[in-house]
């Protein structure tokens, strides 16, 4: 796993400044945040484990998901009216000590790991200004610096389908770019990123304030542009797990692109440019 | 290329490696749940939440709905029914002898009978009650607004809080809950006797249940038997404001 002594030239092997002080923090501080928020959400989803569309949904009302037991001891996930078994996971599951539980999201995936919708809350409240606050401070420094003009914004070439396809058939083989060209996030990346930072984040931050009874009272638009409460409940659900989706495409991809440069330049910043393959 | 036995090990450092991290994670975090100075740090958010509320829209009216937006059947929670033989008398009298207290902090300590609050200036609102579990229902409640209710009895200055203590209990523990002057003296604070157009049944509260719109299910007293004024919330019950925050440290402030 490590690296081949430093070769100087463009075609790699030199270290190289890759990001800024403000990326890493950000990057870090957002993955503390955003790892909290998720494991203290997943406990406030379970004091109700049920989502709806509209502005109103309690036990009465259609549910379009809900995790939990069939009455029989297994766990299940309905979504609409699909019904998946979901045992040892999902809705019915055992504890550190055995016991056998029926809550939605198991002990391991929460915080705190005990049933608490009252300690979750204060989890959850409290790093939602780290991560909005975190958020807003990096895109408005990211906009100062030019990071957001020069890494993230996709160009009018970009966007042509033709350079998205040629993009995809570069990287289904997983064939990774060397060199200076490794320096340079292609269309995807700049896609995920953007996704991240301008759609999933902000609309995960709004989407938790819509549900919030005194924001509703100054800022019923934001509720009502969602199309209710628990429709934004539903959305902030959704986009939570967009969020883990983009989380485990960005690690694998760590992980296959040489995952101890890639740390390292999120740590340090230097970052080692690959070098290209002399077979080609 | 690496050869077979040492990815297998590799793999099992990973899995092992990861599996003891998210153990140290998921422990880690339980510590600090359950440490002082932590727990202090993130209850101090509760001051950011309400100043920015507070500081944003002091006066703003919760959304009010029409009768065609309200929910089909309207779940009632935290205690349906109130054990105590003095209130069960109450119940089956149609609460004919029965008054609320207002006392505490104020120039004129009143009794009033239920005919008293309906004779008072009524204000109807179709409202969404949102439970801190997750859950919202939308019903129609009309009763006097707390604030001509704290006029008749004349509110002192010295008056920071507003207490409502309920019939009913958890245990041996009674129910009980608080605002500031903020929300008590808000136009659509009211203290419902009807809902959906009826007497207020028994699950949701009768006689009277506090409405505080613009705060979670839990600060909404149901059963309110008395009215108190105070200065602090020092020296009651846990002194944290209510029920739940003495017993699970919910939020005194539920704005969100």
């Amino acid at each position: 796993m490590t690296d081949s002594p430093t070769v100087s030239g463009g075609e790699g092997g030199g270290l190289v400044s890759r990001h800024r002080l403000s990326t890493r923090i950000w990057h870090w501080s957002n993955a503390l945040a955003v790892l909290v928020m998720l494991m203290s959400g997943l406990m406030i989803f379970n004091a109700h484990p049920r989502l709806y569309w509209g502005e109103y949904g309690a036990n009465a009302d259609h549910a379009w998901l809900e995790i939990g037991s069939n009455g029989q001891g297994e766990g299940m996930v309905r979504i609409g009216p699909a019904v998946v078994e979901t045992t040892g996971v999902l809705g019915v599951w055992k504890n550190r000590e055995g016991e056998i539980k029926n809550r939605a999201f198991p002990w391991w995936a929460t915080i705190p790991s005990d049933y608490s919708l009252a300690d979750a809350r204060l989890w959850h409240l409290a790093f939602a200004w780290v991560l909005a606050a975190g958020l807003l401070g990096y895109l408005l420094w990211s906009l100062v610096n030019g990071h957001l003009r020069r890494d993230i914004h996709i160009t009018r070439r970009e966007w042509r389908p033709s350079h998205i396809w040629h993009d995809i058939t570069q990287h289904a083989p997983l064939r990774f770019p060397t060199g200076a060209a490794a320096l340079r996030y292609n269309v995807l990346q700049k896609l995920a990123y953007a996704f991240v930072l301008f759609l999933a984040l902000p609309l995960i931050i709004i989407t938790g304030l819509a549900m919030s009874p005194g924001s509703d009272a100054w800022a019923s638009i934001l509720t009502e542009a969602f199309g209710g409460r628990q429709s934004a409940r539903s959305i902030h659900f959704l986009v939570a797990f967009a969020l883990v989706a983009f989380f485990l495409v960005h690690i694998a991809m760590v992980v296959l692109a040489r995952p101890y440069n890639g740390i390292r330049s999120m740590i340090t910043g230097k970052y080692r440019l690959p070098r290209e393959k002399s077979d080609g | 290329m690496v050869d077979k036995p040492s990815l297998i090990s590799r793999r099992r450092l990973i899995r092992t490696g990861t599996l003891g991290a998210c153990g140290m994670l998921l422990a880690g975090c339980d510590r600090l749940n359950s440490s002082g100075g932590f727990r202090g740090l993130l209850q101090g958010a509760e001051s950011l939440h309400m100043g920015s509320q507070r500081g944003l829209a002091r006066e703003a009216l919760a959304r009010e709905f029409a009768e065609s937006a309200m929910s089909p059947a309207f779940r009632a929670n935290g205690n349906k029914d109130v054990a105590d033989s003095a209130y069960r008398k109450l119940l089956a009298s149609g609460f004919a002898g029965w008054t609320l207290i207002v006392d505490g902090l104020v120039a004129r300590p009143l009794a009033l009978p239920l005919a008293a609050l309906q004779a008072l200036e009524q204000r109807e609102q179709i409202t969404r009650h949102d439970c801190v579990e997750g859950w919202s229902a939308i019903g129609k409640w009309q009763g006097p607004g707390l604030s001509r209710v704290l006029d008749l009895a004349g509110l002192s200055d010295r008056a920071r809080y507003v207490v409502f203590h309920c019939a009913d209990r958890f245990g041996e523990t009674p129910y009980y809950e608080s605002v500031d002057m903020v929300d008590a003296l808000h136009p659509q604070t009211i203290l419902a006797w009807k809902m959906n157009g009826q007497l207020l049944p028994e699950a949701h509260g009768a006689p009277v249940r506090l409405r505080v719109e613009r705060q979670l299910g839990y600060k909404h007293a149901k059963f309110v038997m008395r009215i108190e004024a105070r200065e602090s919330l020092d020296g009651l019950y846990g002194g944290k404001g209510g029920y739940w925050e003495d017993h699970s440290d919910y939020a005194w402030y539920a704005g969100i």
